[in-house]
């Protein structure tokens, strides 16, 4: 553990995205309670240009709302949207995963079939037509990214968990007569469970990526504000009011790199052999 | 050879019946009776008239039959009927799939030629500046939205330095012909096949670079070396042919998302492909449509995996054609 620490701060780009992701969270818990400006109110006239009012830092759009609250809002909903799917995601993948690569054979062949199925739909287009046919809702667009990005999370467990169930203490679990689910879970995962929590930081960048762009075409929760809807709502009037488009791109822009930064990090100081192999 | 292609196009036959049937169900899923919609689209929702419909598109028969008809109107490429638009499925999609075929496919050759192009530059001088620069302009390509590149390329060529058309596939009223036409298509082209292909580019210069570095310490380089070729031959001749192994898997899995690509970037720069027609349907509600699209998108993936697995075997000579 101490380990893990210290190679992950002598990484300067893993610290940047750890500094980002930190930011970016602080802002999604805490900005909605110091700044409560709505993000769908009225505050000023329409189209202020950003920087000349200290209260409206990052101005107003189209139809005067405040674009620096709906920035700050908007890091719920990507964040929250990013963190369930994730989770979901794992939730389905890693069970699959690992009950395919523990067993193999049949089983495996079938859920291998299964997975692949999924990889091979293309996963944006898959995503649009769930999320229009459930229709939009923060929980069908969490649904819909969890559902295409399963896959490689089964893929990469079962790929851990074949190359484990061989290894001398796993057979010795099984001489002592363990059950299959406790070999799984308390002697094989915790063994596999390093190169999916890479994954995973970099899922949930993806999914941001996601969330925003289906929020881009009119697809997210009508009721939240999200980046995706804000550059999305700017796109008409690029022209006149390029902040409306800029400034929660940007804001994208900077989660998503920061957790991949930080996902790099992690792959550096979680799996030292396979990240020196990289450089 | 022939077996290996054989067998791969049957397993992508059954993956698409599988797609088919899994859109069947998703149309069920949609809201509403599709009776219902469908004459709420045309118009009229009486009664006679909707049992008429139901009728028509056989929605009064059981579950399997009207899977059977529309796996069967599906394969003949009848996508049913768009209300909408006043048009069949089909001939919608086929007027809108040349404009995204040069679309995707232009936006994939900058992506792999600049992308392995960089790769290489960048581990030719790894640790220097170059490849500092090359690694944080990758890095921050793969963070950025597609659509929001869109948008800011927009910003920057249209509406700042009007270089580039904002919007179409061509002017229009211009009616050009012969070689302007090429140029006019090709000046529309421009931003949105770069914008789709920085993203994948940033992708595969990474992928590129790490796996340069890697077999560059392989034994064989070593050998290379020592019987005294010169530096450019290993490079090209050894390292690069077996770095690009995983560069062209990677391609090919990105098809899929290359489309995704497609339906933001055409969104944005209003380019008449599918992608668009797509972005059209969700606007309009249009179930029908939409799922057409998604369904040709599918099997356009399928066909682009199954070139890729081929490339795949003329690049290396190792892998074997049974599968």
């Amino acid at each position: 553990m101490k380990q893990f620490w210290t190679s992950m701060l002598r990484n300067p780009s893993g610290l940047i995205g750890l500094l980002i992701v930190i930011i970016a969270v602080a802002v999604a818990l805490f900005g909605p309670l110091l700044f409560p400006n709505s993000p769908w109110r009225m505050v000023q006239r329409p189209f202020l240009p950003p920087f000349t009012l200290s209260t409206v830092p990052l101005g107003t759009d189209a139809l005067g709302r405040d674009v620096f609250a709906g920035v700050i809002f908007g890091a719920r909903v990507s964040l929250l949207v990013g963190l369930v799917s994730t989770a979901v995601a794992l939730i389905v993948g890693v069970p699959l995963g690992a009950i395919a690569g523990y067993f193999g054979g049949r089983v495996d062949d079938a859920l291998m079939r299964f997975t692949e199925f999924f990889q091979t739909i293309p996963s944006f287009a898959l995503a649009i037509v769930l999320v229009a046919i459930l229709q939009p809702s923060i929980y069908s667009i969490t649904a819909s990214i969890a559902i295409v990005s399963w896959p490689p999370v089964a893929r990469l467990v079962r790929g851990e968990v074949l190359s484990l169930r061989t290894r001398e203490y796993v057979q010795a679990a099984v001489v002592t007569g363990q059950s299959n689910a406790f070999i799984i879970w308390r002697e094989i995962m915790p063994n596999a469970l390093s190169p999916v929590i890479v994954l995973a930081s970099l899922m949930v960048a993806t999914a941001i990526l996601l969330e925003s762009s289906l929020s881009f075409l009119g697809l997210g929760d009508p009721n939240l504000i999200s980046w995706g809807y804000m550059v999305g709502a700017g796109r008409t009037v690029i022209r006149q009011a390029w902040w409306i488009t800029v400034f929660p791109g940007v804001a994208i822009l900077l989660s998503v790199l920061g957790l991949n930064l930080v996902g790099e990090g992690l792959n550096d100081a979680l799996n030292p052999r396979l990240s020196r192999e990289g450089r | 050879m022939l077996s290996f292609i054989a067998q791969r196009i049957v397993k992508g036959v059954i993956v698409l019946l599988a797609i088919i049937v899994l859109n069947f169900f998703l149309i069920r899923l949609a809201p509403g009776d599709p009776a219902i919609v469908m004459a709420g689209e045309a118009g009229a929702s009486d009664k006679v008239f909707v049992a008429q419909l139901r009728e028509k598109f056989g929605l009064d028969k059981p579950l399997p039959e009207q899977l059977f008809v529309y796996v069967k109107g599906v394969l003949t490429f009848d996508l049913g009927f768009s209300f909408r638009q006043q048009a069949p499925v089909s001939k919608l999609i086929l007027d809108r799939l040349p404009a995204t075929l040069l679309l995707t496919l232009t936006a994939f050759v900058i992506s792999l030629v600049l992308g392995i192009l960089f790769g290489v530059l960048a581990a030719r001088f790894a640790g220097t500046f170059l490849d500092t620069a090359i690694t944080v302009a990758a890095l921050v390509f793969y963070a950025t939205p597609l659509f929001w590149i869109a948008l800011m390329a927009i910003l920057v060529f249209s509406v700042w330095f009007d270089w580039l058309p904002s919007f179409g596939y061509e002017t229009v009223g211009a009616n050009y012909t012969g070689l302007a036409h090429v140029l006019d298509v090709g000046a529309h082209l421009v931003m949105p096949a770069a914008t789709i292909g920085l993203f994948f580019m940033a992708t595969y210069t990474r992928m590129t670079r790490a796996s340069m570095l890697e077999v560059q310490r392989l034994d064989f380089v070593k050998t290379a070396r020592a019987k005294g070729l010169r530096d450019g031959v290993i490079q090209r001749r050894h390292v690069l042919r077996n770095a690009l192994l995983p560069v062209v898997t990677l391609a090919g899995v990105h098809s899929g998302t290359l489309i995704g690509g497609a339906v933001l970037t055409e969104t944005v720069f209003a380019w008449p492909g599918i992608g668009r027609l797509m972005y059209e349907a969700l606007l309009q509600r249009d179930y029908n449509l939409l799922l057409g699209v998604f369904v040709v998108c599918s099997a356009m993936v399928l066909i682009f995996n199954l070139i890729t697995d081929l490339v795949y075997r003329l690049v290396d000579p190792r892998i074997e054609f049974a599968a």
